[in-house]
């Protein structure tokens, strides 16, 4: 970037939220358009996730666990806890359990690459040829929005399994307020609320957390990227040495909470397809 | 914010990820866990049963200790017994014998006395009968007189 002319602080931000895409997109909402770099990044974090994982499986003693597999089991018990807390139904679990297992490690993967520099890789990336480049995928709401409207569908599946089609159409109209013919359409529209809510609300929470996380790290670096070999811009770096400092120790909290709080609201969402009203 | 396939895409991979952890990942490491957690309970359950023989086991030599030293001390307090048996026996039989050898001497004793009296008594007749010589002056034929003095020593007895 330097080589050229240096960017301005807005024209910084601003190409640091670009992604790359396949083609321009038109209008708030273009299904023609990917994000490959959101793509590459997810499917390559949650690709080596779960090989990793599973070379560890296959490889698994029952007898002392060495560091690594240690560390997998802790992981591992913890989901398979908490989903026996939520999720009540242990033919479910198998599928919901290792599922919520992926998303805790998956998420953790993906919201870790926001403690690497912000620089490093679009710099690397310009360097081969890729002019932008998002590596945060969770910081991007079609990823988080994608994730959570999978768990919408694993709801409505199991709410259909479990309860049946018709008991499933039933407690549609007739909860949550009652079984009365006026109340069928308040009932409907309150069920449809609720859906959208929390499958937006699912995504939102993870893709605001990460994206507000991953702008903060962009502005640290702008008041680094401020040294002009005066006092005042040697001060503004040295804060954003401490800052930065400051925000990446803080964030390695929101990164595990929020992978948390996904693998939490996804257990419970299951959870409550399978409970009758 | 923008929307596009992305969606779709992350939202399929989400479902293939998950697949290949249930497939691949969870049950081999769910497998060691409950292995690895009955191990534990077996070694656990072992060790309490090693405590309980042990236990069992020192009882026994306690018990064991008790009754050999029991058995001990009556084996010493009979041989003491027997031991106190023999003395007294042995006692018994010197002071049997101590009493026999007196009877034995007494007797002798009492022989010899006898023998002296008699010889005593046959002095006496021959003193006596040397002594009526001298107070008679004449010879006392012992021949005419042998039946009184054998009276008279009869009757010294």
């Amino acid at each position: 970037m330097a080589t050229e002319h240096a960017p301005t602080a807005s024209e910084y931000i601003v190409h640091h939220l670009t992604f790359l895409t396949n083609k321009k997109q038109v209008g708030l909402v273009d299904w023609s358009v990917l994000h490959l770099d959101s793509l590459f990044f997810s499917i390559g974090l949650g690709l080596l996730a779960v090989f990793l994982m599973a070379r560890l499986a296959a490889r698994a003693t029952s007898g002392v666990p060495g560091r690594f597999q240690a560390a997998v089991e802790i992981i591992v018990e913890m989901v398979a806890d908490q989903a026996k807390g939520i999720v009540h139904s242990p033919k479910s679990r198998e599928f919901v359990a290792p599922l919520a297992l992926t998303v805790f490690v998956w998420i953790f993967l993906m919201n870790a690459m926001d403690l690497l520099p912000v620089d490093l890789l679009p710099l690397i990336g310009n360097a081969i040829g890729v002019h932008y480049l998002r590596v945060v995928p969770t910081a991007d709401l079609n990823a988080t929005l994608g994730m959570s409207s999978a768990v919408l569908l694993l709801c409505l599946y199991y709410s259909v399994k479990i309860k049946g089609l018709g008991h499933w159409i039933h407690e549609l109209f007739t909860a949550p307020f009652g079984a009365h013919p006026l109340l069928w359409p308040v009932n409907f529209a309150m069920q449809m609320i609720e859906f959208l809510a929390k499958t937006v609300s699912h995504g939102m929470r993870l893709f605001g957390n990460m994206y507000a996380g991953e702008l903060i790290f962009m502005l640290i670096a702008l008041m680094g990227a401020a040294w002009a070999g005066t006092v005042g811009s040697g001060l503004l770096w040295i804060g954003g040495v401490i800052a930065g400092t400051l925000w990446a120790i803080f964030h390695i909290l929101i990164i595990t909470l929020q992978a948390f709080i996904f693998m939490m609201l996804t257990l419970v969402y299951v959870g409550q397809a399978h409970e009758s009203h | 914010m923008n929307l596009n396939a992305t969606l779709f895409a992350q939202l399929v991979v989400f479902f293939i990820l998950a697949w290949f952890t249930m497939k691949f990942v969870w049950p081999p490491i769910m497998k060691a866990l409950d292995e690895r957690a009955k191990k534990i309970a077996d070694g656990l359950s072992a060790a309490d049963k090693a405590k309980s023989d042990l236990q069992l086991a020192e009882k026994k030599v306690v018990d064991e200790l008790k009754k050999a030293r029991e058995s001990a001390t009556e084996l010493r307090a009979g041989a003491e017994k027997q031991g106190a048996q023999l003395i007294e026996e042995a006692r018994q039989e010197a002071a049997n014998i101590v009493t026999q050898a007196r009877k034995a001497a007494e007797g002798e004793a009492a022989v010899a006395a006898q023998r002296a009296k008699e010889a005593l008594r046959e002095q006496v007749a021959v003193l006596a009968v040397a002594g009526a010589e001298r107070i008679l002056r004449k010879e006392i034929n012992a021949q005419v007189h042998a039946d009184l003095l054998a009276n008279l020593k009869q009757e010294l007895k």
